[in-house]
């Protein structure tokens, strides 16, 4: 009866007149993972998450979110699922204690556990001081904690979080992802979308989007080792003339700047890259060196998100 | 030279956005055209074709003549023909009329004998103005065209005031103001109430809780009747304690018309709050209703006295039919039996919008 997937997507699709905001998603969430979806805003990702909680009734397709099927009743989906919104959506003008007392009563939590389940999340999500403090008036990194010890409060056993660390600080952005592996090893399932690498590479899996559509999807490890390029590093002392001279190379796919590096992409099928991109180096005087380097995570949402025209050049 | 072209960078600014904010835009060349339309429609107090019954007990070719020509005034338009005084009453108290003409059966003899009225207008007294006109109608030439007639000038014409014999304004004025009031807070409140959630971003987080849309609405809408019921405890208690306003009739009668009135503006409110994207824009619709509100419903000016499409208009508005409610329940000691067409208005209203309101509602949450 139960499927591996707590979420299976098949040709999703949503369109805003003649704007496609998704475009045929397939996707497969195993349960119990923590699943990411890369892309840049206007990718896909808070329209996708929309259509998976029924918010948004899907133009095309269809999905099965815990056995629910979308398009169909979300009214059941609604009690097994926490939703994140990407701007904060609790009350502000009233306090810690009270939203999440608002939030059990909403969800119907048993009145005799309400008590002691609230007092459990002020204590695991660092909110015990704030508990009397308006929403409103806190800091970022503690309406995020706030945020997400009401998704949990009825323990779901799916969390759909859009873009939950776009407006907190790097501290606050590890403690939350802690916390997420924490709901993911007591059995959570966790759709995350995002549009920091370094969160990317935390999932176990994740989805890259791009103008809607699925670009390439698996481990991070599949999706480094997989990329379908070659990788190399170029140090050059004057970085701006050599991106210039190497960009100038037929069949280059991309070549990024970060600092006095450069890192530059060439389809896996040209042999001896690093030869080729040496010699025009040395041909236009420069004073530079490449060196072959392996995929990291930038790396492949480069390759896959690249333009097709740029692709085929 | 810096300075004004900075100054022109703002202006030109403003100009642009002010073109993009279409309803600001519409307030901009609605709003005077719109006050216009409605002062000038409603500030009439040359007041016409007042609903009129008579009570012809004399029934004589000069008693006839003589509404004959009363009529031809055109300030009055007689709608029905009684056989007592005591039925042009009932009328007055179901505010069916605001003039009862009374000729006694002994009309003829009391036109040669001046020293008592030869007719007795009962006038609906609450609102001064048609008291005043009713007044002017004494000063009527009448002019008899039977062969012994001379010029004895106006006839002895008695006016007899209902309702508000001291001719006092609050007496009139705070019955009204409470529709005026309700309307502003009930639409106001439920308007922004909603609006206000969606702009913070609470509305999506609620919909994606197990609350129903119908849930949602009634938890919203509830406080709001409670709070209007102690606005018009509040009212009435300033009312009767500064300005010595009376209920005249049941208090249970005047809330349940309350009742029937906040729900329709509440209704009114929610539907408002799908149509606004801002809370600035609530605000903007509200004025919209307002306005009409207080000039087409009769609260500043009669109904009566202003053309046929003026009163179209207003008999759309709630408020229009609520100071009929009240007016008659507090002054006139009349009964919700006596005026059930203004209720059924109410509840009507409040089902179409709440209706209108729901189906916009669930489209918003696709």
């Amino acid at each position: 009866m139960n499927s591996e997937f707590a979420i299976e997507a098949r040709g999703l699709t949503k369109r805003f007149g003649d704007l496609e905001a998704v475009s045929h998603l397939h996707l497969d969430v195993p349960r119990g993972q923590i699943y990411g979806f890369l892309g840049p805003n206007g990718s896909g990702k808070s329209t996708t998450i929309r259509m998976l909680c029924g918010l948004l009734t899907p133009t095309e397709g269809s999905a099965t979110v815990l056995d629910t099927e979308i398009p169909g009743d979300a009214k059941l989906l609604k009690p097994k699922i926490g939703y994140m919104t990407q701007k904060f959506s609790l009350f502000g003008d009233m306090t810690v204690l009270e939203n999440l007392q608002f939030i059990a009563e909403i969800y119907s939590f048993p009145t005799r556990e309400r008590k002691a389940r609230i007092e459990e999340l002020l204590d695991r999500y660092n909110l015990v001081e704030q508990r009397k403090q308006l929403a409103g008036t806190m800091s970022g990194g503690q309406k995020q904690r706030l945020a997400l010890a009401c998704s949990v409060l009825h323990h779901p056993p799916l969390l759909l979080l859009d873009e939950p660390t776009s407006a907190v600080d790097p501290q606050s952005r590890r403690d939350f992802w802690s916390a997420l592996f924490r709901l993911a090893e007591a059995g959570t399932t966790i759709l995350v979308s995002t549009h920091y690498m370094d969160e990317a590479e935390r999932c176990h899996r994740l989805a890259i989007l791009d103008h809607g559509a699925k670009v390439a999807d698996g481990t991070p490890a599949d999706l480094q080792q997989k990329t379908g390029m070659h990788v190399i590093e170029v140090r050059a002392d004057d970085p701006y003339r050599a991106q210039a001279v190497i960009s100038a190379i037929p069949r280059i796919a991309s070549v990024t700047q970060l600092g006095v590096r450069l890192r530059v992409l060439l389809p896996d099928t040209v042999d001896d890259p690093v030869a080729i991109v040496n010699g025009e180096l040395q041909g236009a005087g420069l004073d530079a060196t490449a060196i072959l380097s392996t995929a990291s995570l930038e790396d492949v949402f480069v390759a896959v998100t690249l333009k097709p025209n740029r692709r085929a050049a | 030279m810096k300075s004004l072209s900075r100054i022109m960078a703002i202006l030109r600014k403003e100009v642009r956005q002010l073109r993009r904010d279409h309803l600001t835009f519409g307030m901009v060349i609605g709003l005077p055209i719109v006050q216009m339309l409605l002062f000038g429609y409603a500030i009439n107090t040359d007041v016409r074709n007042l609903p009129t019954a008579v009570a012809n007990q004399a029934g004589t070719h000069l008693s006839r003549q003589f509404v004959a020509e009363l009529e031809q005034t055109q300030v009055v338009d007689i709608i029905d023909h009684v056989d007592s005084p005591q039925q042009l009453e009932g009328l007055l108290r179901q505010g069916k009329i605001s003039i009862g003409v009374h000729i006694p059966h002994d009309f003829d003899r009391r036109i040669v004998d001046t020293s008592r009225s030869a007719v007795h207008l009962l006038v609906d007294g609450s609102d001064p103005t048609i008291l005043a006109v009713a007044m002017q109608l004494r000063m009527m030439p009448v002019s008899f065209d039977s062969a012994n007639s001379v010029d004895r000038g106006p006839l002895p014409i008695e006016v007899r005031p209902y309702y508000n014999p001291e001719r006092r304004t609050p007496v009139n004025i705070v019955p009204g103001l409470m529709g005026v009031i309700l309307t502003m807070t009930m639409i106001l409140f439920t308007a922004v109430a909603i609006v206000r959630e969606r702009e913070r971003g609470n509305l999506e987080l609620l919909i994606n809780t197990p609350v129903s849309s119908a849930e949602l609405m009634i938890g919203k809408v509830v406080p709001y009747i409670l709070i209007g019921m102690i606005q018009l405890a509040l009212i009435l208690a300033v009312g009767r304690l500064l300005f010595d306003v009376p209920v005249r009739g049941s208090i249970l009668d005047l809330y349940l018309a309350a009742t029937a009135f906040i729900a329709a503006n509440l209704s009114l409110g929610l539907f408002l709050s799908t149509a606004a994207k801002t809370q600035f824009q609530a605000m903007q619709m509200t004025v919209f209703i307002l306005l009409p509100s207080i000039l087409l419903s009769g609260f500043m000016f009669p109904f009566e006295g202003m053309p046929k499409f003026a009163q179209w208009l207003g008999e759309l508005l709630p408020n229009t039919h609520f100071i009929r409610l009240t007016r008659g329940i507090m002054l006139r000691d009349a009964g919700i039996g006596d005026l059930y067409a203004e209720i059924v208005f109410l509840i009507g209203f409040t089902i179409v919008a709440m209706t209108a309101a729901a189906l916009r509602f669930t489209k918003r949450l696709d």
